[in-house]
Protein backbone atom coordinates (compact mmCIF):
# COMPACT_ATOMS: atom_id res chain seq x y z
CA UNK A 1 0.00 0.00 0.00
CA UNK A 2 2.87 2.34 0.84
CA UNK A 3 4.35 2.33 -2.65
CA UNK A 4 0.94 2.83 -4.24
CA UNK A 5 0.31 5.85 -2.03
CA UNK A 6 3.70 7.25 -2.96
CA UNK A 7 2.88 6.83 -6.66
CA UNK A 8 -0.46 8.51 -6.11
CA UNK A 9 1.15 11.57 -4.55
CA UNK A 10 3.78 11.76 -7.28
CA UNK A 11 1.24 11.66 -10.09
CA UNK A 12 -1.20 13.92 -8.25
CA UNK A 13 1.56 16.50 -7.77
CA UNK A 14 2.53 16.29 -11.44
CA UNK A 15 -1.11 16.71 -12.46
CA UNK A 16 -1.56 19.80 -10.26
CA UNK A 17 1.69 21.45 -11.31
CA UNK A 18 1.02 20.74 -14.99
CA UNK A 19 -2.54 22.07 -14.72
CA UNK A 20 -1.21 25.21 -13.07
CA UNK A 21 1.33 25.63 -15.85
CA UNK A 22 -1.42 25.32 -18.47
CA UNK A 23 -3.01 28.55 -17.30
CA UNK A 24 0.15 30.46 -16.41
CA UNK A 25 2.44 29.77 -19.37
CA UNK A 26 2.65 32.65 -21.83
CA UNK A 27 3.51 30.44 -24.77
CA UNK A 28 0.37 28.64 -25.99
CA UNK A 29 2.35 25.65 -27.30
CA UNK A 30 3.94 25.16 -23.89
CA UNK A 31 0.50 25.44 -22.30
CA UNK A 32 -0.88 22.71 -24.56
CA UNK A 33 2.11 20.47 -23.84
CA UNK A 34 1.54 20.91 -20.10
CA UNK A 35 -2.09 19.96 -20.66
CA UNK A 36 -0.84 16.78 -22.34
CA UNK A 37 1.31 16.10 -19.29
CA UNK A 38 -1.72 16.66 -17.05
CA UNK A 39 -3.74 14.15 -19.10
CA UNK A 40 -0.98 11.56 -18.95
CA UNK A 41 -0.57 11.83 -15.19
CA UNK A 42 -4.33 11.68 -14.63
CA UNK A 43 -4.36 8.56 -16.77
CA UNK A 44 -1.73 7.17 -14.42
CA UNK A 45 -3.99 8.06 -11.47
CA UNK A 46 -6.87 6.16 -13.08
CA UNK A 47 -4.65 3.17 -13.65
CA UNK A 48 -3.75 3.30 -9.94
CA UNK A 49 -7.51 3.09 -9.29
CA UNK A 50 -7.55 -0.15 -11.35
CA UNK A 51 -9.43 1.61 -14.14
CA UNK A 52 -6.77 0.73 -16.68
CA UNK A 53 -9.20 0.72 -19.60
CA UNK A 54 -10.27 4.30 -18.89
CA UNK A 55 -6.69 5.38 -18.28
CA UNK A 56 -5.42 3.99 -21.57
CA UNK A 57 -8.42 5.33 -23.48
CA UNK A 58 -7.77 8.77 -21.98
CA UNK A 59 -4.26 8.66 -23.44
CA UNK A 60 -5.43 7.19 -26.73
CA UNK A 61 -8.26 9.64 -27.36
CA UNK A 62 -7.21 12.85 -25.65
CA UNK A 63 -3.44 12.72 -25.85
CA UNK A 64 -3.16 10.73 -29.05
CA UNK A 65 -5.80 12.50 -31.11
CA UNK A 66 -7.51 15.54 -29.57
CA UNK A 67 -4.39 17.24 -28.28
CA UNK A 68 -2.55 16.58 -31.53
CA UNK A 69 -5.20 18.60 -33.32
CA UNK A 70 -5.00 21.24 -30.58
CA UNK A 71 -1.27 21.53 -31.09
CA UNK A 72 -1.83 21.62 -34.81
CA UNK A 73 -4.00 24.73 -34.44
CA UNK A 74 -2.04 26.41 -31.66
CA UNK A 75 1.28 26.13 -33.50
CA UNK A 76 -0.09 28.24 -36.30
CA UNK A 77 -1.35 30.97 -33.97
CA UNK A 78 0.66 34.12 -33.70
CA UNK A 79 -0.32 35.21 -30.22
CA UNK A 80 0.53 38.77 -29.35
CA UNK A 81 1.05 38.82 -25.59
CA UNK A 82 0.91 42.63 -25.36
CA UNK A 83 -2.65 42.93 -26.69
CA UNK A 84 -3.70 39.94 -24.62
CA UNK A 85 -2.48 41.57 -21.46
CA UNK A 86 -3.95 44.99 -22.23
CA UNK A 87 -6.63 45.90 -19.69
CA UNK A 88 -5.53 43.15 -17.31
CA UNK A 89 -5.82 45.44 -14.25
CA UNK A 90 -9.10 46.91 -15.45
CA UNK A 91 -10.81 43.50 -15.73
CA UNK A 92 -9.04 41.95 -12.74
CA UNK A 93 -11.76 42.64 -10.10
CA UNK A 94 -14.66 41.25 -12.12
CA UNK A 95 -12.53 38.34 -13.33
CA UNK A 96 -11.42 37.48 -9.82
CA UNK A 97 -15.03 37.70 -8.59
CA UNK A 98 -16.24 35.26 -11.27
CA UNK A 99 -13.33 32.92 -10.50
CA UNK A 100 -14.14 32.90 -6.79
CA UNK A 101 -17.84 32.28 -7.43
CA UNK A 102 -17.07 29.44 -9.80
CA UNK A 103 -14.59 27.85 -7.40
CA UNK A 104 -17.16 28.09 -4.60
CA UNK A 105 -19.86 26.48 -6.75
CA UNK A 106 -17.56 23.65 -7.77
CA UNK A 107 -16.58 23.08 -4.14
CA UNK A 108 -20.23 22.98 -3.04
CA UNK A 109 -21.13 20.33 -5.59
CA UNK A 110 -17.96 18.27 -5.95
CA UNK A 111 -16.76 18.87 -2.38
CA UNK A 112 -16.61 16.33 0.42
CA UNK A 113 -20.30 16.83 1.29
CA UNK A 114 -21.40 15.03 -1.86
CA UNK A 115 -18.38 13.08 -3.03
CA UNK A 116 -16.57 12.41 0.24
CA UNK A 117 -15.34 9.05 1.43
CA UNK A 118 -18.62 8.51 3.35
CA UNK A 119 -20.65 8.70 0.16
CA UNK A 120 -18.14 6.89 -2.01
CA UNK A 121 -15.95 4.56 0.02
CA UNK A 122 -12.98 3.24 -1.94
CA UNK A 123 -14.09 0.03 -3.65
CA UNK A 124 -12.58 -3.33 -2.80
CA UNK A 125 -9.66 -4.12 -5.07
CA UNK A 126 -10.78 -6.53 -7.78
CA UNK A 127 -8.90 -9.74 -8.44
CA UNK A 128 -6.39 -10.03 -11.27
CA UNK A 129 -8.89 -12.03 -13.34
CA UNK A 130 -11.47 -9.25 -13.57
CA UNK A 131 -11.33 -7.69 -17.01
CA UNK A 132 -11.94 -3.98 -16.86
CA UNK A 133 -12.99 -3.86 -20.48
CA UNK A 134 -15.63 -6.54 -20.09
CA UNK A 135 -17.10 -5.00 -16.95
CA UNK A 136 -17.31 -1.61 -18.60
CA UNK A 137 -18.89 -3.07 -21.71
CA UNK A 138 -21.49 -4.93 -19.67
CA UNK A 139 -22.48 -1.76 -17.83
CA UNK A 140 -22.45 0.47 -20.92
CA UNK A 141 -24.67 -1.79 -22.98
CA UNK A 142 -27.16 -2.69 -20.25
CA UNK A 143 -27.79 -0.18 -17.45
CA UNK A 144 -26.32 2.86 -19.16
CA UNK A 145 -27.39 2.08 -22.70
CA UNK A 146 -29.63 5.17 -23.04
CA UNK A 147 -27.08 7.73 -21.83
CA UNK A 148 -24.49 6.00 -24.02
CA UNK A 149 -26.64 6.17 -27.14
CA UNK A 150 -27.78 9.72 -26.42
CA UNK A 151 -24.16 10.83 -26.03
CA UNK A 152 -23.42 9.21 -29.39
CA UNK A 153 -26.31 11.08 -31.03
CA UNK A 154 -25.20 14.39 -29.49
CA UNK A 155 -21.71 13.81 -30.87
CA UNK A 156 -23.16 13.05 -34.29
CA UNK A 157 -25.17 16.28 -34.19
CA UNK A 158 -22.02 18.17 -33.24
CA UNK A 159 -20.13 16.61 -36.15
CA UNK A 160 -22.87 17.47 -38.61
CA UNK A 161 -23.11 21.03 -37.27
CA UNK A 162 -19.34 21.56 -37.40
CA UNK A 163 -19.13 20.28 -40.94
CA UNK A 164 -22.11 22.36 -42.03
CA UNK A 165 -20.60 25.50 -40.50
CA UNK A 166 -17.24 25.09 -42.21
CA UNK A 167 -18.45 23.66 -45.50
CA UNK A 168 -18.72 26.51 -47.95
CA UNK A 169 -18.05 26.73 -51.61
CA UNK A 170 -15.87 29.60 -52.64
CA UNK A 171 -16.20 30.02 -56.37
CA UNK A 172 -13.12 32.22 -56.66
CA UNK A 173 -10.70 29.58 -55.37
CA UNK A 174 -9.63 26.84 -57.70
CA UNK A 175 -9.36 23.41 -56.18
CA UNK A 176 -8.80 19.94 -57.44
CA UNK A 177 -10.63 16.75 -56.73
CA UNK A 178 -8.16 13.98 -55.87
CA UNK A 179 -10.87 11.37 -56.29
CA UNK A 180 -11.29 12.40 -59.93
CA UNK A 181 -7.54 12.58 -60.39
CA UNK A 182 -6.86 9.04 -59.25
CA UNK A 183 -9.48 7.78 -61.68
CA UNK A 184 -7.57 9.21 -64.64
CA UNK A 185 -6.31 6.46 -66.94
CA UNK A 186 -3.28 6.61 -69.14
CA UNK A 187 -5.26 5.74 -72.25
CA UNK A 188 -7.86 8.29 -73.23
CA UNK A 189 -7.38 10.79 -70.37
CA UNK A 190 -3.72 11.66 -70.26
CA UNK A 191 -2.00 10.77 -73.50
CA UNK A 192 -3.32 10.78 -77.02
CA UNK A 193 -1.54 8.24 -79.18
CA UNK A 194 -1.45 9.32 -82.79
CA UNK A 195 -0.94 6.78 -85.52
CA UNK A 196 1.34 8.05 -88.25
CA UNK A 197 2.55 6.40 -91.40
CA UNK A 198 6.31 5.96 -91.46
CA UNK A 199 8.07 8.59 -93.49
CA UNK A 200 11.21 8.49 -95.58
CA UNK A 201 14.52 8.50 -93.74
CA UNK A 202 15.60 11.83 -95.27
CA UNK A 203 12.99 13.73 -93.26
CA UNK A 204 13.73 13.71 -89.47
CA UNK A 205 10.77 12.41 -87.58
CA UNK A 206 9.10 15.27 -85.71
CA UNK A 207 6.34 13.91 -83.59
CA UNK A 208 5.01 17.18 -82.31
CA UNK A 209 1.43 16.04 -82.35
CA UNK A 210 2.24 13.03 -80.18
CA UNK A 211 3.52 15.14 -77.30
CA UNK A 212 1.90 14.12 -74.03
CA UNK A 213 -1.08 16.22 -73.20
CA UNK A 214 -2.00 16.98 -69.62
CA UNK A 215 -5.51 16.16 -68.69
CA UNK A 216 -7.71 19.21 -68.33
CA UNK A 217 -9.50 17.70 -65.35
CA UNK B 1 19.86 -21.08 -11.72
CA UNK B 2 16.14 -20.91 -11.01
CA UNK B 3 16.75 -20.37 -7.28
CA UNK B 4 19.24 -17.63 -8.02
CA UNK B 5 16.72 -15.94 -10.33
CA UNK B 6 13.93 -16.21 -7.75
CA UNK B 7 16.18 -14.81 -5.05
CA UNK B 8 16.62 -11.56 -6.97
CA UNK B 9 14.34 -8.65 -6.05
CA UNK B 10 11.41 -8.17 -8.44
CA UNK B 11 12.70 -4.80 -9.62
CA UNK B 12 16.02 -6.35 -10.68
CA UNK B 13 14.19 -9.21 -12.42
CA UNK B 14 12.11 -6.72 -14.40
CA UNK B 15 15.20 -4.68 -15.26
CA UNK B 16 16.96 -7.77 -16.58
CA UNK B 17 13.91 -8.64 -18.67
CA UNK B 18 13.76 -5.10 -20.07
CA UNK B 19 17.44 -5.27 -21.03
CA UNK B 20 16.84 -8.67 -22.63
CA UNK B 21 14.17 -7.07 -24.83
CA UNK B 22 15.73 -3.67 -25.57
CA UNK B 23 19.30 -4.72 -26.38
CA UNK B 24 18.40 -7.22 -29.13
CA UNK B 25 15.88 -4.68 -30.39
CA UNK B 26 18.52 -1.97 -30.76
CA UNK B 27 20.82 -4.47 -32.43
CA UNK B 28 18.03 -5.31 -34.85
CA UNK B 29 17.47 -1.60 -35.52
CA UNK B 30 21.16 -1.16 -36.33
CA UNK B 31 21.23 -4.06 -38.74
CA UNK B 32 17.84 -3.14 -40.19
CA UNK B 33 19.45 0.05 -41.51
CA UNK B 34 22.12 -2.05 -43.21
CA UNK B 35 19.47 -4.43 -44.53
CA UNK B 36 17.55 -1.47 -45.91
CA UNK B 37 20.52 -0.15 -47.80
CA UNK B 38 21.45 -3.60 -49.09
CA UNK B 39 17.91 -4.60 -50.10
CA UNK B 40 17.18 -1.31 -51.82
CA UNK B 41 20.61 -1.49 -53.41
CA UNK B 42 19.95 -4.90 -54.93
CA UNK B 43 16.43 -3.89 -56.00
CA UNK B 44 17.98 -0.93 -57.82
CA UNK B 45 20.81 -3.13 -59.23
CA UNK B 46 23.49 -1.60 -57.01
CA UNK B 47 25.67 -3.32 -54.42
CA UNK B 48 24.95 -1.13 -51.41
CA UNK B 49 27.49 -0.49 -48.64
CA UNK B 50 30.40 -2.95 -48.97
CA UNK B 51 33.46 -1.18 -47.57
CA UNK B 52 33.33 -1.52 -43.77
CA UNK B 53 33.85 -5.07 -42.59
CA UNK B 54 32.96 -8.18 -44.55
CA UNK B 55 30.61 -7.05 -47.34
CA UNK B 56 29.68 -3.98 -45.34
CA UNK B 57 28.63 -5.90 -42.26
CA UNK B 58 30.16 -3.32 -39.89
CA UNK B 59 28.52 -0.35 -41.63
CA UNK B 60 25.90 0.25 -38.86
CA UNK B 61 28.67 0.39 -36.24
CA UNK B 62 30.60 2.90 -38.35
CA UNK B 63 27.44 4.96 -38.79
CA UNK B 64 26.74 4.92 -35.07
CA UNK B 65 30.28 6.03 -34.24
CA UNK B 66 30.08 8.79 -36.82
CA UNK B 67 26.77 10.08 -35.44
CA UNK B 68 28.06 10.00 -31.87
CA UNK B 69 31.14 12.01 -32.83
CA UNK B 70 29.17 14.71 -34.59
CA UNK B 71 28.25 17.97 -32.96
CA UNK B 72 24.63 18.54 -31.94
CA UNK B 73 23.79 21.90 -33.44
CA UNK B 74 20.99 23.81 -31.73
CA UNK B 75 19.51 26.60 -33.85
CA UNK B 76 19.79 30.04 -32.23
CA UNK B 77 16.10 30.76 -31.99
CA UNK B 78 15.04 27.21 -31.20
CA UNK B 79 13.13 26.33 -28.05
CA UNK B 80 16.14 24.61 -26.51
CA UNK B 81 14.40 22.43 -23.91
CA UNK B 82 11.74 21.14 -26.30
CA UNK B 83 14.29 20.77 -29.08
CA UNK B 84 16.28 18.33 -26.96
CA UNK B 85 13.19 16.67 -25.48
CA UNK B 86 11.63 15.84 -28.85
CA UNK B 87 13.89 12.91 -29.85
CA UNK B 88 13.36 11.32 -26.45
CA UNK B 89 9.60 11.67 -26.75
CA UNK B 90 9.88 10.03 -30.15
CA UNK B 91 11.81 6.99 -28.98
CA UNK B 92 10.20 6.36 -25.58
CA UNK B 93 6.86 5.02 -26.89
CA UNK B 94 8.65 3.01 -29.59
CA UNK B 95 10.52 1.12 -26.87
CA UNK B 96 7.82 1.11 -24.17
CA UNK B 97 5.36 -0.57 -26.52
CA UNK B 98 7.39 -3.79 -26.33
CA UNK B 99 6.43 -4.20 -22.67
CA UNK B 100 3.18 -5.99 -23.53
CA UNK B 101 4.48 -7.84 -26.56
CA UNK B 102 4.37 -11.63 -26.13
CA UNK B 103 7.29 -13.41 -27.81
CA UNK B 104 6.03 -16.91 -27.16
CA UNK B 105 3.36 -18.68 -25.14
CA UNK B 106 3.49 -16.80 -21.80
CA UNK B 107 6.81 -15.13 -22.61
CA UNK B 108 5.84 -11.52 -21.99
CA UNK B 109 7.08 -8.74 -19.73
CA UNK B 110 3.66 -7.41 -18.68
CA UNK B 111 0.70 -9.66 -19.44
CA UNK B 112 -2.03 -7.03 -19.17
CA UNK B 113 -5.64 -7.47 -20.21
CA UNK B 114 -5.82 -4.30 -22.29
CA UNK B 115 -2.57 -5.02 -24.17
CA UNK B 116 -3.87 -4.11 -27.61
CA UNK B 117 -5.27 -0.83 -26.32
CA UNK B 118 -1.98 -0.04 -24.62
CA UNK B 119 -0.14 -0.57 -27.88
CA UNK B 120 -2.54 1.64 -29.78
CA UNK B 121 -2.20 4.38 -27.16
CA UNK B 122 1.58 4.25 -27.20
CA UNK B 123 1.92 4.23 -30.97
CA UNK B 124 -0.32 7.31 -31.01
CA UNK B 125 2.11 9.10 -28.68
CA UNK B 126 5.02 8.83 -31.11
CA UNK B 127 3.68 11.73 -33.15
CA UNK B 128 4.49 14.15 -30.33
CA UNK B 129 8.20 13.72 -30.93
CA UNK B 130 7.70 14.77 -34.54
CA UNK B 131 5.38 17.68 -33.82
CA UNK B 132 7.50 19.06 -30.99
CA UNK B 133 10.68 18.68 -33.05
CA UNK B 134 9.05 20.52 -35.93
CA UNK B 135 7.85 23.37 -33.78
CA UNK B 136 10.88 23.71 -31.49
CA UNK B 137 13.32 23.90 -34.42
CA UNK B 138 11.88 27.29 -35.37
CA UNK B 139 12.30 26.45 -39.03
CA UNK B 140 9.75 26.66 -41.84
CA UNK B 141 10.53 23.29 -43.32
CA UNK B 142 10.47 21.58 -39.95
CA UNK B 143 7.09 23.13 -39.10
CA UNK B 144 5.67 22.09 -42.47
CA UNK B 145 6.86 18.54 -41.88
CA UNK B 146 5.33 18.51 -38.41
CA UNK B 147 1.98 19.78 -39.72
CA UNK B 148 1.88 17.16 -42.43
CA UNK B 149 2.77 14.45 -39.96
CA UNK B 150 0.10 15.50 -37.47
CA UNK B 151 -2.66 15.51 -40.08
CA UNK B 152 -1.52 12.22 -41.54
CA UNK B 153 -1.22 10.42 -38.24
CA UNK B 154 -4.64 11.53 -37.01
CA UNK B 155 -6.18 10.27 -40.25
CA UNK B 156 -4.44 6.92 -40.30
CA UNK B 157 -4.76 6.26 -36.61
CA UNK B 158 -8.51 6.05 -36.96
CA UNK B 159 -8.22 3.50 -39.76
CA UNK B 160 -5.61 1.59 -37.77
CA UNK B 161 -7.74 1.66 -34.64
CA UNK B 162 -10.76 0.35 -36.53
CA UNK B 163 -8.66 -2.41 -38.09
CA UNK B 164 -7.64 -3.42 -34.58
CA UNK B 165 -11.28 -3.30 -33.48
CA UNK B 166 -11.85 -5.97 -36.12
CA UNK B 167 -9.10 -8.09 -34.55
CA UNK B 168 -10.64 -7.51 -31.15
CA UNK B 169 -14.06 -8.63 -32.35
CA UNK B 170 -12.57 -11.70 -34.01
CA UNK B 171 -10.47 -12.71 -31.00
CA UNK B 172 -12.86 -11.58 -28.28
CA UNK B 173 -10.01 -10.24 -26.18
CA UNK B 174 -7.63 -7.30 -25.90
CA UNK B 175 -4.89 -9.51 -24.50
CA UNK B 176 -2.24 -10.15 -27.14
CA UNK B 177 -1.57 -13.68 -25.96
CA UNK B 178 -5.27 -14.49 -26.17
CA UNK B 179 -5.43 -13.00 -29.67
CA UNK B 180 -2.71 -15.39 -30.83
CA UNK B 181 -4.41 -18.29 -29.03
CA UNK B 182 -7.62 -17.48 -30.92
CA UNK B 183 -5.80 -18.09 -34.21
CA UNK B 184 -4.70 -21.61 -33.19
CA UNK B 185 -4.86 -24.11 -36.03
CA UNK B 186 -2.99 -23.74 -39.28
CA UNK B 187 -2.17 -21.19 -41.95
CA UNK B 188 -5.83 -20.81 -42.91
CA UNK B 189 -7.19 -20.23 -39.42
CA UNK B 190 -5.02 -17.18 -38.85
CA UNK B 191 -6.84 -13.88 -38.95
CA UNK B 192 -5.30 -12.64 -42.20
CA UNK B 193 -7.89 -14.59 -44.17
CA UNK B 194 -11.19 -13.60 -42.52
CA UNK B 195 -9.85 -10.09 -41.85
CA UNK B 196 -8.11 -9.65 -45.20
CA UNK B 197 -9.32 -6.06 -45.85
CA UNK B 198 -8.47 -5.04 -42.29
CA UNK B 199 -5.07 -6.70 -42.65
CA UNK B 200 -4.36 -4.60 -45.74
CA UNK B 201 -5.60 -1.43 -44.07
CA UNK B 202 -3.54 -2.15 -40.97
CA UNK B 203 -0.35 -2.75 -42.89
CA UNK B 204 -0.72 0.35 -45.05
CA UNK B 205 -1.75 2.51 -42.08
CA UNK B 206 1.28 1.15 -40.23
CA UNK B 207 3.52 2.33 -43.04
CA UNK B 208 1.81 5.72 -42.95
CA UNK B 209 2.11 5.93 -39.14
CA UNK B 210 5.82 5.28 -39.24
CA UNK B 211 6.25 7.98 -41.91
CA UNK B 212 7.83 5.56 -44.34
CA UNK B 213 7.85 5.80 -48.10
CA UNK B 214 5.52 6.09 -49.97
CA UNK B 215 3.87 8.04 -47.11
CA UNK B 216 6.97 9.94 -46.00
CA UNK B 217 5.60 13.43 -46.67
CA UNK B 218 6.70 14.48 -43.17
CA UNK B 219 10.28 14.15 -44.40
CA UNK B 220 9.80 14.67 -48.12
CA UNK B 221 13.42 15.39 -49.02
CA UNK B 222 12.55 16.73 -52.44
CA UNK B 223 9.87 19.12 -51.15
CA UNK B 224 10.70 20.21 -47.62
CA UNK B 225 14.37 19.20 -47.34
CA UNK B 226 14.07 16.72 -44.49
CA UNK B 227 10.89 17.84 -42.81
CA UNK B 228 10.69 17.74 -39.05
CA UNK B 229 14.32 16.73 -38.40
CA UNK B 230 16.00 19.15 -40.79
CA UNK B 231 17.68 21.05 -37.91
CA UNK B 232 18.84 17.94 -36.04
CA UNK B 233 22.35 16.58 -36.19
CA UNK B 234 24.55 14.04 -34.46
CA UNK B 235 23.03 11.90 -31.75
CA UNK B 236 19.76 13.88 -31.62
CA UNK B 237 19.16 12.95 -35.24
CA UNK B 238 20.27 9.38 -34.58
CA UNK B 239 17.62 9.02 -31.87
CA UNK B 240 14.89 9.98 -34.36
CA UNK B 241 16.35 7.44 -36.71
CA UNK B 242 16.32 4.75 -34.03
CA UNK B 243 12.71 5.58 -33.17
CA UNK B 244 11.59 5.30 -36.78
CA UNK B 245 13.21 1.91 -37.25
CA UNK B 246 12.06 0.62 -33.86
CA UNK B 247 8.53 1.61 -34.85
CA UNK B 248 8.85 -0.22 -38.16
CA UNK B 249 9.97 -3.37 -36.36
CA UNK B 250 7.07 -2.95 -33.92
CA UNK B 251 4.49 -2.62 -36.69
CA UNK B 252 5.98 -5.64 -38.49
CA UNK B 253 5.95 -7.72 -35.32
CA UNK B 254 2.38 -6.64 -34.56
CA UNK B 255 1.21 -7.55 -38.05
CA UNK B 256 2.75 -10.97 -37.51
CA UNK B 257 1.13 -11.27 -34.10
CA UNK B 258 -2.37 -10.01 -34.88
CA UNK B 259 -2.95 -11.32 -38.38
CA UNK B 260 -0.37 -14.05 -39.06
CA UNK B 261 -0.68 -16.13 -35.91
CA UNK B 262 2.40 -14.87 -34.06
CA UNK B 263 4.49 -17.80 -32.89
CA UNK B 264 2.03 -20.39 -34.26
CA UNK B 265 3.30 -22.77 -36.90
CA UNK B 266 1.61 -22.62 -40.31
CA UNK B 267 1.27 -26.42 -40.33
CA UNK B 268 -1.61 -28.24 -38.67
CA UNK B 269 -0.92 -29.71 -35.24
CA UNK B 270 -1.04 -33.32 -36.51
CA UNK B 271 1.92 -32.85 -38.87
CA UNK B 272 4.25 -31.21 -36.42
CA UNK B 273 3.78 -33.31 -33.29
CA UNK B 274 6.95 -33.11 -31.24
CA UNK B 275 8.95 -31.39 -33.97
CA UNK B 276 10.77 -28.38 -32.51
CA UNK B 277 11.38 -26.67 -35.86
CA UNK B 278 8.03 -27.22 -37.54
CA UNK B 279 6.04 -26.79 -34.32
CA UNK B 280 5.02 -23.50 -32.72
CA UNK B 281 7.84 -21.33 -31.47
CA UNK B 282 9.53 -17.98 -31.33
CA UNK B 283 11.34 -18.65 -34.62
CA UNK B 284 8.04 -18.48 -36.51
CA UNK B 285 7.30 -15.05 -35.02
CA UNK B 286 10.78 -13.90 -36.00
CA UNK B 287 10.38 -15.24 -39.52
CA UNK B 288 7.03 -13.51 -40.00
CA UNK B 289 8.37 -10.28 -38.54
CA UNK B 290 11.33 -10.37 -40.91
CA UNK B 291 8.95 -10.84 -43.82
CA UNK B 292 6.98 -7.71 -42.92
CA UNK B 293 10.20 -5.78 -42.29
CA UNK B 294 11.24 -6.75 -45.79
CA UNK B 295 7.88 -5.54 -47.15
CA UNK B 296 8.61 -2.10 -45.67
CA UNK B 297 11.87 -1.91 -47.62
CA UNK B 298 10.34 -3.42 -50.74
CA UNK B 299 7.60 -0.77 -50.78
CA UNK B 300 10.11 2.01 -50.28
CA UNK B 301 12.17 0.83 -53.22
CA UNK B 302 9.11 0.39 -55.43
CA UNK B 303 6.71 3.29 -55.03
CA UNK B 304 7.11 7.02 -55.57
CA UNK B 305 5.92 9.34 -52.79
CA UNK B 306 2.19 9.86 -52.50
CA UNK B 307 0.91 13.37 -52.98
CA UNK B 308 -0.25 14.92 -49.72
CA UNK B 309 -3.94 15.42 -50.57
CA UNK B 310 -4.17 11.92 -51.98
CA UNK B 311 -2.82 10.52 -48.72
CA UNK B 312 -5.62 12.30 -46.90
CA UNK B 313 -8.18 10.98 -49.35
CA UNK B 314 -6.90 7.42 -48.99
CA UNK B 315 -7.04 7.62 -45.21
CA UNK B 316 -10.40 9.26 -44.71
CA UNK B 317 -12.41 8.27 -47.76
CA UNK B 318 -11.12 4.78 -48.55
CA UNK B 319 -9.70 3.10 -45.46
CA UNK B 320 -12.16 4.26 -42.82
CA UNK B 321 -15.27 3.17 -44.80
CA UNK B 322 -13.62 -0.20 -45.61
CA UNK B 323 -12.83 -0.85 -41.96
CA UNK B 324 -16.30 0.13 -40.74
CA UNK B 325 -17.99 -2.19 -43.24
CA UNK B 326 -15.64 -5.06 -42.46
CA UNK B 327 -16.08 -4.74 -38.70
CA UNK B 328 -19.78 -5.29 -39.32
CA UNK B 329 -19.04 -8.32 -41.51
CA UNK B 330 -16.71 -9.80 -38.90
CA UNK B 331 -19.23 -9.21 -36.12
CA UNK B 332 -21.91 -11.02 -38.13
CA UNK B 333 -19.49 -13.87 -38.91
CA UNK B 334 -18.66 -14.23 -35.21
CA UNK B 335 -22.36 -14.26 -34.35
CA UNK B 336 -23.02 -16.88 -37.02
CA UNK B 337 -20.04 -18.89 -35.68
CA UNK B 338 -18.63 -19.19 -39.17
CA UNK B 339 -16.27 -22.18 -39.46
CA UNK B 340 -13.33 -22.73 -39.34
CA UNK B 341 -12.53 -19.54 -37.45
CA UNK B 342 -15.37 -19.17 -35.00
CA UNK B 343 -16.94 -22.61 -34.84
CA UNK B 344 -17.81 -23.18 -31.21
Amino acid sequence: MGFEKFLFYVFAAITLVAAGMVITRRNPVHAVLYLVLAFISSAALWILLEAEFLGIVLILVYVGAVMVLFLFVVMMLDVDIATLRAGFIRYLPIGALIAVVLALEIFLIVGPANFGLQQFPSPLPAGPDVSNTEELGLLLYTIYVYPFEIAAVILLVAIVAAIRLTLRRRPETKYMDPAKQVRVKKGPDRIRIVKMPSESAAVPAVAASAAPQESTE
Amino acid sequence: MIELWNALPVVIQILIKIIAIVLPLLGMVAYYTLAERKVIGYIQVRIGPNRVGWRGSLQPIADAVKLMMKEIVIPTKADKALFLLAPMIAIAPALAAWAVFPFDEGLVLADINAGLLYLLALTSLGVYGIIIAGWASNSKYALLGAMRSAAQIVAYEIAMGFALVGVLVAAGSLNLGAIVAAQEGNLLTWFWLPLLPLFGVYLISGIAETNRAPFDVAEGESEIVAGFHVEYSGMAFAVFFLAEYANMILISALSALLFMGGWLSPFPQAWTDGNAILGDGFHWLLLKTFFFMFVFLWLRATFPRYRYDQIMRLGWKVFIPITIVWILVVALAVLAELPPWWSA
